[in-house]
């Protein structure tokens, strides 16, 4: 199915990837490749360990066993903060943002400049902040808001700034879990619009639902099944595989 | 300055020349130097403060142990002057001239290795500010590079400060066991003893204190700050933005440490004796509750707190000695039940917008008013 593929190709190439909890296995040995400005959609059913996988990626998890190569890095060894900087965003399924600080501040802390303590210490508001700041604010509908602090927003409100924070971080790989789940219809519209122009230019790994927003978007689909791929393909190949109807979209 | 907003914003500023009013002119001439000196003293917990606000009220990171670190400033100023104080023409009558006292009724004969850099005054100085650092720095990295946090890390914070008082009481020949080092008496070959000298010290700390609050203002309104604030709420969301968030907590903590040791060093400059029962358990939970009631998100209430808690102290204690601890438990607990910002929160919740209100009706119309985008501290 892959032969005459080298891993290096791939801006990710998951291989063998099992992690058990306690004995259980959420992900088990599980293989999948995004090429270069890839939309990849992973969806299945509750528990299938879709939140697991990004989860191993971005290093919130730790692997048990298998291998994850960004680029030819492998990311299984890394921290949290340096795969970002390698070049993965991710967004949680709960917004995520500083609700303390303002819309402004929570996009300065994502631009990729000063991350150390000294970086930070140092750290200048200059004009290319600015302007970075402002044109990810117009892109996600917040421009009017920069002085508002992040805790007045809606709760759609919450979920564009954390995608504009990961914009501002230009990632190579932006993970995107349930970007739409919670929001009204005009968010979703919105959001739909937003994420369409984000993903240009860069690999994209989305778990959602919403199966309208699924073929919409996705240039394939992974169907994951208790940790392992039940199937993979385009949105037509997945819908009329018999084994994902039984188990997914058939109920 | 590398600050894009203005250094104080109008209610900061009003604080600032509040407290600068009352510490250069107000206190020093209308109370006398006894008093004076019991204000420096209160002061010297100031500086403690003003790190739990960096470290705790921003960065949430809640330290029971800040009494090791000012016990550590505390003790290396106390050491030199104690060297100095042990001359051999001092000390002709024990029966190993040359060190200090208390070495000489534990039977020991020589001066210890680690207190020999102590000689200098230089060293001594530095010794003030590095050790509690670097002390810092491992307790910091062992626990944040796990990511030990919250209510575990002030656990281990508090069973250091223990160790720390156990340990200083036990090894009495290294360190003048529960007394503690006394009979403290120049500086440099300056008599810190007389009135005169009371009154340039109260001024040196002040001045001081100035200088952390002017620091810690600064950190505030660096990206650093702002960062200290989000991970205090969404330390993955940091994270996942790119920053080691335990080198930033290690940041925090050692900046507290630093600015506790500052006011240890400072207290046994006004004090003339340093002890155990200012490193352990119940210091350091008391300088918790002074920052605490003055505010914990606010630099200049944490100097407020640690003022009036103290004068409160030592009023009550007079006269209610065994009531006094009950009292001050009491008071924390309603800090934190009804005004968790403190005595500031108070100010910036309740009396600054009657103030503004009374101020705006005096003069209506004013057409260019603009208000403070960022809220009261």
């Amino acid at each position: 199915m892959r032969v005459g593929h080298q891993p290096k190709d791939f801006l990710l190439a998951v291989s063998g990837l099992t992690v058990s909890f306690d004995g259980f296995k959420a992900v088990n040995d599980l293989s999948f490749y995004v090429e270069e400005n890839e939309i990849r959609v992973i969806i299945g059913p509750n528990g299938a360990g879709k939140t697991t996988v990004l989860d191993l990626i971005c290093g919130k998890t730790r692997a048990t066993s298998g291998s994850i190569q960004f680029r030819g890095q492998e990311l299984t060894r890394l921290r949290e903060n340096e795969i970002v900087q390698a070049g993965v965003g991710r967004k949680f399924q709960t917004p995520s943002v500083f609700e303390d600080l303002t819309v402004f501040e929570n996009l300065e802390i994502s631009y990729p400049r000063g991350r150390t303590v000294f970086g930070s210490l140092t750290f200048q508001r200059d004009d290319a902040v600015k302007q970075r700041v402002e044109e990810v604010a117009e892109m996600i509908f917040l421009k009017d808001r920069l002085n508002t602090y992040a805790d007045q927003l809606s709760h759609g409100q919450k979920q564009w700034l954390e995608i504009g924070m990961l914009l501002i971080q230009d990632p190579d790989l932006l993970m995107l879990d349930e970007p739409v789940a919670g929001m009204s219809v005009s968010e979703r519209a919105k959001t739909a619009e937003l994420l369409n122009r984000i993903i240009k230019d860069r690999s994209v790994l989305v778990i959602e639902h919403d199966m309208k927003f699924v073929e919409d978007i996705a240039h394939k689909v992974t169907v994951l099944h208790q940790g392992q791929i039940l199937s993979e393909g385009t949105m037509e190949h997945v819908k009329n595989d018999p084994k994902v109807v039984e188990v997914y979209l058939g109920h | 300055m590398i600050i894009n907003s203005r250094f104080f914003n109008r209610s900061e500023l009003i604080g600032f020349l509040a407290l600068a009013v009352l510490l250069f002119v107000i206190l020093p001439l209308s109370v006398d130097i006894f008093r004076l000196n019991l204000v420096a003293k209160y002061l010297t917990y100031a500086f403690v403060g003003i790190g739990l606000v960096l470290c705790w009220g921003y960065g949430g990171i809640l330290s029971l142990g800040q009494g090791v670190f000012f016990g550590l400033g505390g003790y290396c100023m106390a050491m030199y002057l104690k060297l100095e104080a042990s001359s051999v023409e001092n000390t002709k009558i024990q029966s190993t001239p040359g060190i200090p006292d208390f070495m000489d009724w534990n039977q020991i004969t020589s001066l210890p290795f680690f207190w020999k850099p102590f000689h200098s005054f230089p060293v001594a100085l530095m010794a003030i500010i590095l050790v509690p650092a670097i002390f810092s720095l491992i307790i910091g990295a062992a626990m944040f590079k796990r990511r030990v946090g919250g209510v575990y890390f002030a656990i281990i914070t508090q069973a250091i400060a223990a160790i720390m008082t156990i340990l200083i009481v036990g090894q009495q020949g290294y360190t003048g066991g529960i007394n503690g080092i006394t009979d403290l008496r120049t500086l440099h070959g300056w008599d810190i003893r007389t009135d005169h000298a009371k009154y340039v010290l109260y001024f040196v700390e002040v001045v001081l204190l100035f200088g952390c609050i002017v620091a810690a203002q600064f950190i505030r309104l660096t990206k650093l700050g702002r960062i200290l604030v989000a991970m205090r709420e969404q330390e993955d969301r940091v994270r996942f933005s790119g920053y080691s968030v335990a080198n930033f907590k290690i940041f925090a903590f050692c900046a507290a440490a630093v600015f506790a040791a500052i006011g240890g060093a400072m207290f046994t400059l006004e004090v003339g004796f340093m002890s155990p029962s200012f490193v352990g358990i119940v210091p350091s939970i008391e300088m918790v509750i002074y920052t605490a009631v003055g505010g914990r998100m606010s630099i200049f209430g944490a100097v407020w707190g640690a003022l009036l808690v103290n004068f409160a102290k030592t009023s009550l204690s007079e006269s209610f000695p065994q009531l006094w601890l009950f009292g001050l438990g009491a008071l924390f607990i309603a800090v934190v039940l009804a005004f968790p910002n403190g005595l500031s929160g108070i100010w910036a919740d309740h009396i600054q917008p009657r103030i503004d209100r009374l101020l705006a009706s005096r003069r209506p119309k004013s057409t260019n008013y603009v208000a403070d985008g960022a809220p009261a501290e």
